[in-house]
């Protein structure tokens, strides 16, 4: 591809606007876009039809295609682009847009607008698509002039992908993909505040680095920010917690960063996490957050979370520092140079730990491994999501796969037993927690890898959210595998209800589901189902094989809870393991209050 | 320390240079509204043309924590140049500007005028029965022009929302 992405105010060459978008994504990088035509971007899509080296897909709902576009950005380190018209095109990505803030993947999202002469008049397919955006984008732009176009994409772009990334969206009125006005490439774009932080203040790490030798039980609390770090923040966290030999949990969007197989892993923390993770982060000494940002799923409650420990909290975005727990270091930098930081001052100035308090700490971890709190009782009868869920990733260990998931149980069983290895292999809507989203996001997993085995976790109720995706998996051959944990019930609302509300099961259980299978036909794919243990093996065998898209019905226990489980209002150290602690534990009234 | 102690709510004057952009009064209130914070008041102008810069001053109130959480939200926002707390940061002259409409005979009428002598208060509109006056000073004076107006006739009121500045040669 010849691209000069060098070009200057001066030597702008003219095109229209439309023809500056499809220049600007190639100028990008970009190879694929995920979008849905409509009359306010006939001009972009008329400019793409002919352009090669970028690939459209059509998907079958905007909010699929802001779905496709982020399982792409987290499994490939790239931007997510989207192209959707003006209107409802504009509002049904606003989902997608939102889940993106909240688990800060990079977005473009490109939206029609009705031509500036129109706009405020209720037009046809009319929008405040900037108002109705600017709380769930990063930053925003409506561009009314065409001469503006060039900059604000390239802006956009730079927005999106750097300082803490996230989603930004570019209005742009149908008038203006028409009008010709001067183009400029990326790198003549400078913006005029946009400056995100990313060295870390060495005094810091110094500071992180004196309480990290000095504790007698750290912990490494990690999450999504290392991955979005890219690759090499992995490594890096790998070799600090290789050298130091402290244990090391993760939030849920923080898995692959550090491998499950390792014994230094104590699996994930929070709500539905392990209970050594969450009992060594209740009683360590020295914390040392890298990533992550003290969600409400990882801290139970807030007053009585790890009393008794110092704080060192890395993170991008400074206004993350002290938002829901104070900390005594914060680091406020890229996590690839904070570690590098962090792993060259250990070295240089000959860092210990405190290896006898750090043995004895680990004794104590590996009573409450002891726990085996991840254990569930098995059936020979019917199928244990957990047994599932087991299974598939048996199966499926050695090959080069890649999980995405809806929300709910199966997305927590997921997270607790498929055993991660490498970083951007797992996707799934963190906090947001959008039902629908691991199916359009295993499109955009596998349109970037297309020889990868690309697996959707989903629960029965949360895959017919974006169902109409399967068209679009059918139209691009991409062989996607959604693994539909079915049990007939909003299964994570059902195990609320029950621990809540008295088990008054208050429109849980749905009582008219598709036939899978049928389904399958239907939108020319595969399906399969597995009913009973006996079969489950070879049914997932047959699935991983087949190289088309599959819809697997499996059948499971539908009164299967997750746990362990911290309820609503609780500290880390008051677990639930089991069904049969139920009579235990009281639910407090404020606890009831949170979600 | 992660003891959410109830520390009382402090009001803090917050000044914001931002790019003068269009909606970009909207990303910091919206900013505020979304996140629960306070406005008690807010002004905004652009203070240079050239460069295309305006200020806004906010005036908001919370606990120390929450205060400097609202420092980093804003800090966030693509169009911010910078953040100051005159509150907190540098000490800082704060003045708002009010016009007061008041309406009234007699002597509720030249007690009127009186007291806004005393408060260097100019009347800038008058009829047979009517005054305008227009009051500069910190927001508090204002608050106590209009309390000793209100049962001499005042009817409206206009004001402007906190200006601020710090002392001494330093610029924002």
């Amino acid at each position: 591809m010849d691209r000069d992405t060098t070009l200057t105010a001066q030597d702008a060459i003219e095109l229209s606007g439309a023809e500056m978008v499809i220049r600007a994504l190639k100028d990008q990088g970009v190879e694929h876009i995920f979008g849905y035509p409509g009359g306010a971007v006939l001009p972009i899509y008329d400019a793409l039809f002919a352009v090669e080296g970028i690939t459209h897909v059509l998907c079958r709902h905007e909010q699929g295609a802001t779905h496709a576009a982020e399982g792409y950005a987290r499994s490939t380190g790239k931007p997510g682009v989207v192209l959707v018209t003006s209107g409802p095109g504009a509002t049904n990505a606003v989902t997608g847009l939102t889940d993106a803030l909240m688990d800060s993947i990079p977005l473009v999202v490109l939206t029609g607008q009705v031509a500036t002469h129109l706009i405020g008049n209720d037009a046809f397919q009319e929008c405040d698509t900037i108002g109705i955006t600017r709380p769930c984008t990063k930053h925003n732009w409506l561009v009314k002039d065409v001469n503006d176009l060039s900059r604000v994409l390239h802006e956009a772009f730079q927005i999106a992908t750097t300082g803490r990334p996230g989603p930004v969206v570019v209005d742009i009125p149908k008038d203006v993909q028409f009008k010709k006005g001067s183009y400029i490439g990326p790198q003549s774009v400078k913006h005029r505040t946009y400056k995100p932080k990313t060295d870390p203040d060495l005094a810091a790490i110094v500071k992180a680095i004196d309480l990290m030798a000095n504790a007698k039980r750290p912990i490494f609390y990690t999450g999504g920010g290392i991955i979005n770090s890219g690759p090499e923040a992995a490594k890096l966290l790998r070799e600090l917690v290789a050298i130091t030999g402290f244990p090391v949990t993760s939030t849920l969007m923080g898995l692959g960063a550090f491998p499950a197989s390792d014994p230094q892993w104590l699996g994930m923390l929070g709500m539905h996490g392990t209970y050594e993770a969450n009992l060594a982060m209740h009683d360590c000494d020295v914390m040392v957050c890298l990533g992550a940002r003290f969600d409400d799923r990882v801290t139970g409650r807030i007053d009585a979370f790890s009393p008794n420990s110092k704080k060192i909290h890395l993170d991008i975005d400074a206004a993350q520092i002290n938002k829901n727990v104070r900390v005594d270091v914060p680091i406020v930098a890229d996590a690839t140079k904070a570690l590098k930081e962090m792993l060259h001052f250990w070295k240089t100035q000959r860092r210990k730990v405190d290896a006898p308090a750090l043995a004895a700490w680990w004794k104590q971890i590996e009573d409450w491994r002891g726990k085996k709190s991840l254990s569930f009782k098995n059936s020979t009868t019917i199928i244990k999501p957990q047994h599932a869920i087991d299974r598939l990733y048996e199966l499926t260990k050695g090959r080069e796969t890649y999980i995405t998931t809806e929300v709910g149980q199966h997305q927590m069983w997921a997270a607790q037993r498929f055993k991660f290895e490498e970083p951007n292999h797992w996707m799934t809507s963190g906090g947001l927690g959008t039902m629908g989203y691991g199916l359009p996001a295993s499109i955009g997993v596998q349109m970037a890898h297309p020889d990868a085995l690309v697996i959707d976790i989903a629960g029965e109720a949360s895959v017919q959210m974006t169902m109409q995706e399967m068209s679009t998996a059918v139209q691009y051959n991409l062989p996607v595998k959604i693994f539909i944990i079915n049990n007939e019930y909003m299964g994570m609302v059902r195990q609320w209800q029950q621990l809540l509300h008295g088990g008054r099961y208050s429109s849980s259980y749905s009582e008219a589901l598709p036939d899978f299978v049928k389904m399958a036909d239907a939108f020319g794919c595969v399906g399969l189902r597995a009913s009973t243990p006996d079969e489950l093996d070879d049914k997932i065998k047959e699935m991983i094989e087949v190289r088309r898209p599959v819809l697997f019905d499996c059948r499971v226990d539908p009164k299967e809870n997750c746990y362990p489980m911290i309820y609503s209002g609780a500290p880390h150290n008051e677990m639930v393991l089991s069904d049969s602690e139920d009579e235990a534990v009281v639910v407090t009234e404020e606890g009831k209050m949170l979600v | 320390m992660n003891m959410q102690i109830k520390t009382p709510q402090q009001s803090h004057t917050i000044a914001i240079l931002v790019d003068n952009e269009a909606g970009v009064l909207a990303r910091v209130v919206g900013l505020f509204s979304g996140r629960g914070y306070n406005i008690e008041s807010l002004t905004v102008a652009e203070v240079d043309h050239a460069k295309r810069t305006s200020r806004i001053t906010i005036v908001t109130s919370g606990t120390p924590e929450v205060i400097e959480q609202i420092e980093a939200q804003i800090k966030r926002l693509v169009p911010v140049h910078r953040v100051v707390n005159w509150t907190i940061a540098k000490p800082g002259i704060e003045r708002e500007m009010a016009l007061v409409k008041v309406v009234g005979h007699g002597d509720k009428r030249s007690e009127a005028m009186r007291i806004a002598e005393i408060f260097r208060a100019r009347i800038i509109d008058t009829g047979h029965t009517s005054f305008v006056f227009e009051i500069t000073g910190a927001p508090q004076k204002v608050d106590n022009f209009l309390d000793l107006m209100r049962p001499l006739g005042l009817v409206d009121v206009s004001r402007t929302g906190v200006a601020a500045i710090s002392r001494g040669p330093e610029a924002m």
